[in-house]
């Protein structure tokens, strides 16, 4: 679904990934760990199609496609879903109002009647439950005013609204408390099908114990410098990752 | 500002409408549409107060409302008051011609303690052939703890030019509530000038929000005294301009005493060649200590010959203030419109839906929802092109019914 070839990104001309090579296949669920600032966030930006990164080599397909030549929203109409760190806040713009427009879009991208009103907000109210948002979501303004752990709740229900193929999850679990990591995990595991796939990235292992990996990579340097199974997780938790750091530099 | 000779010479080229003396139900000329809004309207027709032979309703629970004219007769003591609570050096050369030459208006008295439930509605509507001048005042008293709701709609439904000047006074005595809603939609040759001025006594409480769609030329001014301890102003706009149309806001808030609060939040998204300004003044008198004075101003220029002339004008004679004023103009977040783009909106709507979350925020601060929701949908409207003058009211839903308007004017 996803082949990332020998990726080179820059910002402002210095050089944070130097050389990622991945393959995520569908049904799969892959988890990328590292240190802060070893370009993790930076993948999820450039698969996104964030400005201001420049990709210097190499090549990301996606379902075949020239994933780069593609524009922003016409990655997410194709299917792929980015849940944010930092979700922006977006005062006067309502939830519903949002993602009728975001939704619709998508719909005519691909040839789909859109979804009138009374469709629209039986699907919310559906989806509002898979990450146990109970109250009035679809009034309030996007990300306004909401807690650290109602922001990544709302990127879930986001992902509930959009059925992506291939979900991004960057830092999810960062600011969470216990009760809002195992919703927000619940909620990625509720969308889990053997169609979608799924890239978890976090530095904790914590999250790993509700969604479990199938692949664990860790992001060093600018490159996956190695990939195991979430066993690999619990060692990193164990050991953290000086050992990493001194195989990797013994290698080079 | 323009001075008192263009005035004079500008004015001499309107005309003053006669007082109808054939009363035509105002249904016939308009009806307000908003689904769920449940007003009681005081109609206004070129300058006249429109009324079937009763000028004044009195209602049982105390509440006056209709005719200026009359109640200048029936309640001297109440109109003079409104007409003294502002020194002369705080009116303007059109308030002053106001003062000497309006010819109607309306009438609220609300006493001690009454809460009314319905909004009431002005509803100004200029229909003439002629080059019109309408000179209007309205006074609207509040008792103690008394609290009501005022909306105030000036649109134009014939395409003359026309010269708007119009003065409200609104007293409030201690305790009272008022939320006033104003909003404007005129065609492009008319001017108006809108004068709001507000004493507030202590504990009262006002909330306006002014609400500018098209405009030919408008100023809206606001003078607020906070003459008395916890008395709070709060006051908020958003003006939506383009091609050549001009609106200007100035606001004027004295903080008489100690402890009184007040907050300006003011946006615009201007298009085209038009032009805004916002000039906004607090005065915090010598002794107005524990004065917390607030003011923003925020715009969005879409075009390089848009312009925006922004003031913000802070005088302070006290030590123990809490004050602060800002003015932004810039263009949309990046950031905001790549989250919208990365979940498939187009860069085209993404802009769109930023835009009028930029607006919504003032229209968020109505606090009756079925204006609020209207005028959300007003503002959508306005932001998709689909909102001209041609829609003859801002409020009605020109959508669903075709407008004809049944008065001949020579018949008035």
């Amino acid at each position: 679904m996803l082949k990332i070839e020998n990726l080179h990104v820059s910002i402002k001309g210095r050089e944070i990934l130097k050389g990622v090579d991945l393959q995520i296949n569908a049904g799969e669920v892959h988890a990328i760990m590292g240190p802060n600032g070893t370009g993790k966030s930076t993948l999820a930006s450039v698969i996104a199609g964030k400005e201001g990164y420049e990709v210097t080599e190499g090549r990301i397909y996606y379902k075949g496609k020239d994933l780069l030549s593609l524009s922003i929203e016409d990655r997410a109409r194709e299917g792929i879903f980015i849940g944010f760190q930092y979700p922006v806040e977006i005062p006067g713009v309502s939830i519903a109002n949002f993602m009728r427009t975001a939704l619709n879009e998508i719909r005519e991208y691909r040839g789909l009647d859109p979804l009138n009103g009374a469709q629209f907000l039986r699907l919310m109210n559906e989806k509002q439950k898979v990450v146990e948002l109970t109250d009035k979501l679809s009034n309030r303004s996007v990300n306004e005013g909401f807690s650290g752990g109602e922001k990544k709740r709302n990127e879930i229900f986001q992902m509930a609204m959009l059925e992506p193929t291939l979900s991004i999850l960057d830092e999810t679990d960062s600011g969470l408390d216990i009760d809002a990591l195992r919703i927000v995990a619940n909620g990625v595991n509720h969308l889990k099908t053997k169609d979608n796939a799924t890239i978890v990235i976090t530095h904790y292992q914590r999250l790993l114990d509700y969604i479990v990996p199938d692949v664990v990579h860790v992001l060093f340097d600018g490159k996956i410098v190695k990939s195991g199974t979430k066993e690999l997780a619990l060692e990193l938790e164990k050991r953290g990752y000086d050992w990493i750091k001194e195989e990797y530099e013994t290698a080079k | 500002m323009k001075s008192n000779t263009s005035y004079l010479q500008k004015l001499s080229q309107f005309q003053l409408q006669a007082q109808p003396d054939v009363y035509r139900p105002f249904e016939e000329v308009f009806k307000c549409q908003i689904w769920n809004l449940d007003t009681t309207t005081l109609p206004m027709l070129n300058g006249w107060y429109m009324h079937d032979q009763q000028p004044l309703t009195r209602l049982d629970n105390g509440v006056v409302f209709g005719s200026l004219r009359a109640a200048k007769d029936a309640f001297p003591d109440i109109v003079e008051k409104c007409h003294h609570a502002f020194s002369e050096t705080e009116k303007d050369e059109l308030t002053m011609l106001n003062e000497s030459q309006y010819t109607d208006g309306v009438f609220i008295y609300v006493p001690d303690e009454v809460k009314v439930a319905n909004p009431f509605q002005i509803i100004s509507i200029v229909n003439s052939q002629d080059d019109l001048l309408v000179q209007n005042r309205h006074v609207i008293f509040l008792g103690k703890g008394a609290e009501m709701s005022l909306i105030q709609c000036d649109d134009s439904v014939r395409y003359g030019h026309t010269f708007l000047n119009i003065v409200t006074e609104v007293f409030m005595s201690e305790r009272a509530q008022m939320h006033y809603y104003k909003t404007e939609n005129k065609e492009k040759e008319s001017e108006l000038y809108n004068h709001l001025y507000v004493h507030q006594q202590g504990y009262t409480h006002f909330h306006s929000n002014t609400v500018t769609f098209n405009a030919g030329y408008i100023r809206n001014s606001i003078v607020v005294n906070l003459s008395e301890p916890f008395a709070d102003a709060q006051l908020y706009g958003l003006y939506l301009v383009d091609k050549s149309q001009q609106c200007d806001n100035h606001i004027k808030i004295h903080h008489l005493t100690t402890d009184c609060t007040s907050k300006q939040l003011y946006k615009g998204i201007l298009d085209d060649e038009a032009i805004a300004g916002f000039h906004g003044h607090i005065i915090v008198h010598p002794n107005a200590q524990r004065t917390a004075a607030f003011q923003t101003n925020r715009n969005i220029l879409l075009t390089d010959k848009a312009k925006v002339n922004t003031t913000p004008f802070l005088e302070i004679y006290a030590d123990d203030v809490q004050c602060s004023h800002g003015a932004t103009t810039g263009q949309l977040d990046d950031e905001a419109l790549f989250y919208l783009r990365s979940r498939g909106i187009s860069a085209h709507n993404a802009r769109k839906l930023l835009m009028f979350a930029f607006a919504n925020e003032i229209i968020n601060y109505v606090e009756i929802e079925a204006l609020q929701d209207r005028l959300g949908d007003m503002v959508q409207r306005r932001l998709n092109g689909e909102l001209t003058i041609c829609d003859q009211c801002m409020l009605s839903d020109a959508d669903n019914r075709d407008f004809v308007f049944p008065i001949d004017p020579s018949k008035i």
